[in-house]
């Protein structure tokens, strides 16, 4: 049972930190062995989008803000696993990974953060921020061609996030942001190993469209929030805060 | 699930299943060399043998970062990579593909670890059956002694240890050896294990494993050319 809040006298400056509402929480599947769902405190919260549509800053931004709040913040994205991160990266310079390896490995990649850093975050009442999570594994794997039924089975071993936001952003914006961010355009954000194009630049347009398409066909299931990603940064990020306030005193994102 | 011959491959997968210290790897790699010697197109593959995931799985066993989720994930992406990349290309090719462990240590393994058995068994449904697996079945306590005596150093993850069933690494490895024993039996008859006693000496057990090969499968056709 939680205790009410009590009116406490505060100096001027200092303002109340809200207490998060307690969720109801499941995994997608079978989730992990042993795990009491009941205990995770925590939130959840996953900003999914694209290479280029601006999600670190997004998320550099949220975090500073949740913590000036009071919250304690986590973060984790992609292939940063103790595990497998190095092993990741060096198979993928290599251009040798094959379908099904690539996924098993980023899902590895996964799990590993979900049990050592995500699941206990959230048992201490921490904010998690995920920089992309399943979906966009699960997007790539569908790209690739690979069975529905397999991918979503092995994703259920995931925890089902308090809120998804999706960056969107037109293929040809991403290609002129990627160009004046990195100057070059990535392997596998172009999708090279497909073999949809010989140019990496029109194969670069093929791949984020046919991603694009993936993520539409996943907020039907999944439900996540799309944002327009293609307004100024502190638009966007004023809609994302709105959207998590909403969520931090336990109401139903619509 | 269907066996490499019945989806149509030109090769042959034989896969040899049973607990650490059955002896099966020494028994097939024996039959490996008596392939070879009749001038046999034979690849030989190992459990957990992938150059690009072996590293990792090392250093999740050697740090014990490895989580039941973890273990069975990271086993999958090893049989995963040498399933694309070598197996399926040889078994195309017509070669007869020789596996020392097969998908049945990961149900056996992973299933006493927790994981939930439908789960594990999902993540390998892309891998065909062996067109013959053979299981070596020692007494466990034959097994126990055989690694005990020659390996008194247990790792960690080899003994079960990561489950709790025993603060002694023996006593451990003595409960986890005789779960994964249950779990093997329990699902010899639906993969149609070849049982093959482990007790009896090397060479007739390798006379069993050598008839067993030449009535499955018609060796003559996997001659290589000159």
């Amino acid at each position: 049972m939680r205790m009410k809040n009590r009116p406490v006298k505060l100096g001027a400056r200092t303002a109340r930190v809200i207490v998060p509402h307690r969720s109801k929480r499941r995994f997608y599947g079978q989730g992990i062995p042993g795990v009491e769902v009941a205990k995770l405190a925590g939130k959840l919260i996953v900003v999914e989008g694209a290479d280029g549509s601006g999600r670190s800053t997004q998320i550099q931004l949220l975090v500073d803000w949740l913590e000036s709040a009071g919250h304690s913040t986590v973060q984790v994205g992609l292939k940063r696993s103790t595990l497998v991160s190095e092993e990741l990266d060096r198979a993928q310079e290599g251009n040798i990974l094959s379908r099904t390896t690539l996924s098993l490995f980023y899902a590895t990649d996964f799990a590993d953060q979900l049990e050592n850093i995500i699941l206990p975050a959230l048992r201490a009442g921490q904010m998690v921020l995920s920089d992309r999570y399943i979906y966009t594994l699960m997007a790539r794997d569908f790209v690739r061609g690979m069975d529905a039924k397999w991918v979503k089975n092995l994703y259920g071993l995931a925890l089902v996030p308090d809120a998804v936001f999706y960056l969107n952003v037109r293929p040809d914006d991403l290609v002129q942001r990627t160009f004046s961010k990195y100057a070059k355009l990535d392997y596998w954000e172009s999708g090279m190993d497909l073999g949809l194009e010989r140019d990496i630049f029109a194969s670069f347009l093929k791949y984020q469209a046919l991603m694009a398409e993936q993520f539409r066909r996943l907020q039907a299931t999944y439900g996540f929030h799309i944002i327009d990603a293609h307004r100024p940064v502190e638009v966007i990020n004023a809609e994302l805060r709105k959207k998590i306030d909403a969520v931090l005193i336990g109401h139903k994102l619509n | 699930m269907k066996t490499f011959a019945q989806q149509g491959f030109p090769g042959r997968l034989i896969a040899v299943e049973g607990l650490d210290g059955s002896g099966k790897s020494t028994q097939i790699y024996l039959l490996k060399r008596w392939l070879e010697a009749q001038k046999l197109k034979v690849f030989f593959s190992e459990w957990n043998s992938s150059e690009l995931v072996k590293s990792a799985t090392s250093k999740g066993k050697k740090q014990e970062l490895l989580t039941p989720t973890t273990f069975c994930l990271i086993h999958a992406t090893d049989f995963a990579d040498r399933y694309e990349r070598q197996l399926v290309p040889l078994l195309r090719a017509g070669y007869l593909v020789l596996c020392d462990r097969y998908v049945f240590t990961a149900y056996a393994r992973d299933i006493v670890r927790g994981c939930a058995p439908q789960w594990v068994r999902d993540i390998y449904s892309f891998a065909a059956l062996p067109d013959l697996t053979l299981f070596f079945k020692a007494d466990l306590e034959v097994s126990l002694n055989r690694i005990l005596d020659g390996r008194p150093e247990l790792k960690y993850f080899e003994a079960g240890m990561d489950l709790r069933l025993s603060p002694d690494p023996y006593e451990s490895f003595k409960i986890f050896q005789g779960r994964i024993l249950e779990q093997y039996l329990a699902m010899s008859d639906e993969f149609k294990f070849i049982m093959i006693d482990a007790n009896q000496p090397i060479e007739e057990q390798q006379n069993i494993v050598r008839a067993l090969a030449a009535e499955k499968i018609d060796l003559a056709t996997f001659a290589a050319a000159n």
